[in-house]
């Protein structure tokens, strides 16, 4: 202990300095972290922490026996597989182009098209989603002018989980391009040169120097968003689907199931355990991962 | 030019304007939307070039634009104090854990990287925040929950450290104490990194209606894009089968309105962000987040 306070004497400065982020984390990160026991409670807002009834694990066999938990994991899960391959699959062939083709004004205002979605909130997502779909939005209105019948997407779950996906990719698209780009920098000029000498193509060098050595940052990448895969992206769900009970069965997350046990259904315990179920084994993806890449690339581990 | 390169320039910049247009297209539809008149898109729908051009929608919000002005002043606020407040202590932090004579730095490291491995879940932070707290309907709510991140606080950790240990050290020599190093001589070397952060700040909050949502009740303290949200989402309603229990007489707000809305909310984020892209750039090629 008096090691401690010998610390605090010499470094008292820095340790000020650091006190109002420690404050912080405890109070708004790891407080919170006590109230994963309203997973195990019938919670009363009166009661509060400690003065809820303890049920043990009941909502936990709630949520499996409904079938509600494997509904809401299997969603998150197909949904962030297809913005993860499909997203990293045109990030790279994007980013491949781009740094390719000739033309520095093309691929500078192309690069910042790209990039316009990431800045944009989702509440937008939500407008454009308005704009395109509603009953008399430009799909509809393009139906009528083509003398076809209107669809009502609101009537119909199908469509929805290609909207979803569309708009999760649009909105990744540019940052993974940069990073992507970014890679693609770090390769040797002196490849290429070396194949161009050699006689190699275009589409030899892209197949032959800058896919292999793409892979690496690809895995990686790939396998940090593995890490994430229960973690659902829960602003663009929401804007997109709302509260429309209709789409649920095809479009409801964790996130989304979590967030109407408390603002819509009130049914504290419930979210609680949905939250605590999709943390702790987040948690144990996330060490399995990093467990993974360090095996392969030490230096890119998390942790 | 060798057959090949014409054949994969080509294909790069179909593929490439294709997707580019893509990104810009619902923005764009959006913006037609708003200058579109009411009368058009009642008869025909949206379109996206309409026939008949119109400045109704502006006009009409610019007639009484107390609301959205307010809502303006609360996210500028809100923004301005956020950046600084929160570059400020996840600076600090960040230079004090990138000190190697500070004994438990890995230890805090760790505390604080914890947080984003494992989480208590949305539901118990609310009740802190609602009932521990007491923070419903206070700006606080908006302000506090976006201002640290663990992400931010080792990408800042991270980037200090590339900073050379002899400047802390010959600055101590002369007697310099460990606050005036950092506000003197650590905080402007760090301009690229506070750049960076900064803007992950700034877009966190002027983006935010989530927060808004959960804690704000009281409409002068709506946020721009919650604001927002709410305009749209009187709107929504009409499309499911909840609009028939609506009496005969329920104006809803009209369709260009909203679109006008969308555009004046985004405005400025679409006229800075070309600017600012390039330091988005520069933070994601920091290096990969460490602990």
């Amino acid at each position: 202990m008096s090691g401690i306070f010998r610390e605090l004497r010499k470094n008292s400065v820095l340790f000020a300095m650091i006190v109002p982020t420690l404050v912080y984390f405890i109070v708004f990160a790891y407080i919170p972290m006590v109230g994963v026991y309203y997973a195990f409670t019938r919670f009363s807002y009166e009661g509060g922490l400690f003065g809820s009834e303890f049920v043990g694990f009941k909502n936990f066999e709630f949520l499996i026996n409904s079938g509600v938990l494997w509904n809401i994991t299997k969603n998150t899960i197909l949904y962030n597989l297809a913005f993860i391959l499909i997203g990293n699959v045109l990030q790279v062939t994007c980013a491949i182009f781009l740094s390719e083709v000739p033309g520095k004004w093309f691929k500078k205002t192309a690069q910042s098209a790209m990039f316009l979605p990431y800045f944009l909130s989702y509440v937008l997502v939500g407008a454009f989603v308005f704009n395109l779909f509603s009953s008399n939005g430009v799909i509809n209105t393009i139906l009528a002018q083509l003398d076809l019948p209107p669809y009502d997407f609101y009537l119909n779950t199908e469509p929805w989980k290609y909207i979803i996906v569309f708009f999760g990719i649009w909105k990744g698209l540019g940052i993974g391009v940069v990073i992507y780009l970014a890679a693609i920098m770090n390769i040797s000029d002196e490849y290429h040169e070396a194949a161009k000498i050699d006689g190699a193509n275009i589409f030899q060098r892209v197949k032959y120097i800058t896919l292999p050595l793409l892979v690496p940052t690809f895995i990686l990448l790939i396998l940090l968003a593995l890490g994430g895969i229960l973690r659902g992206q829960f602003e663009l769900f929401y804007q997109i689907v709302g509260n429309n009970g209709m789409l649920f069965e095809s479009t409801d997350i964790i996130d989304t199931y979590v967030y109407r046990s408390l603002a819509v259904n009130f049914d504290i315990g419930m979210g609680t355990a949905a939250g605590l179920y999709q943390s702790f084994f987040g948690f144990i993806l996330v060490v399995t991962v990093n467990y993974i890449i360090k095996k392969i690339r030490d230096d890119y581990s998390l942790f | 030019m060798e057959r090949a390169s014409v054949v994969f320039n080509t294909i790069g910049y179909i593929l490439i304007t294709f997707l580019a247009v893509l990104c810009l297209l619902p923005f764009l539809l959006i913006l037609t939307g708003s200058f579109t008149a009411e009368s058009e898109i009642i008869r025909d729908g949206f379109k996206i070039i309409p026939n008949e051009w119109s400045l109704e929608a502006y006009k009409a919000i610019f007639r009484s634009p107390e609301q959205i002005v307010k809502a303006y002043q609360v996210t500028i606020g809100l923004t301005l104090t956020g950046v600084v407040l929160g570059l400020f202590l996840t600076s600090m932090a960040g230079y004090v854990l990138s000190r190697k004579d500070f004994k438990y730095r890995n230890a805090i490291s760790f505390f604080i990287y914890f947080t984003m491995l494992f989480s208590g879940g949305l539901i118990p932070w609310y009740i802190l925040m609602v009932k521990y707290l007491g923070l419903k309907d206070s700006f606080l709510a908006l302000l506090l929950p976006p201002l640290l991140s663990a992400f931010n606080v080792i990408l800042m950790k991270n980037f200090m450290k590339s900073i050379p240990d002899s400047i802390t050290e010959s600055a101590k020599i002369d007697g310099a104490g460990d606050f005036a190093i950092y506000w003197k001589l650590i905080l402007p070397l760090s301009t690229p990194g506070l750049a960076t952060i900064g803007l992950f700040l700034a877009l966190g909050y002027w983006n935010d209606w989530f927060l808004a949502n959960l804690y704000i009740n009281t409409q002068d303290k709506y946020p721009l894009q919650f604001l927002l949200y709410r305009t749209l989402a009187s709107a929504a309603v009409l499309n499911t089968s909840a609009a028939a229990n609506l009496s005969p007489d329920f104006r809803p707000p009209s369709e260009t309105l909203k679109m006008a809305a969308a555009i004046i909310v985004t405005g400025p984020i679409v006229f800075l962000y070309p600017f600012v892209q390039r330091y988005f750039v520069k933070g994601l090629t920091l290096g990969a987040v460490k602990g």
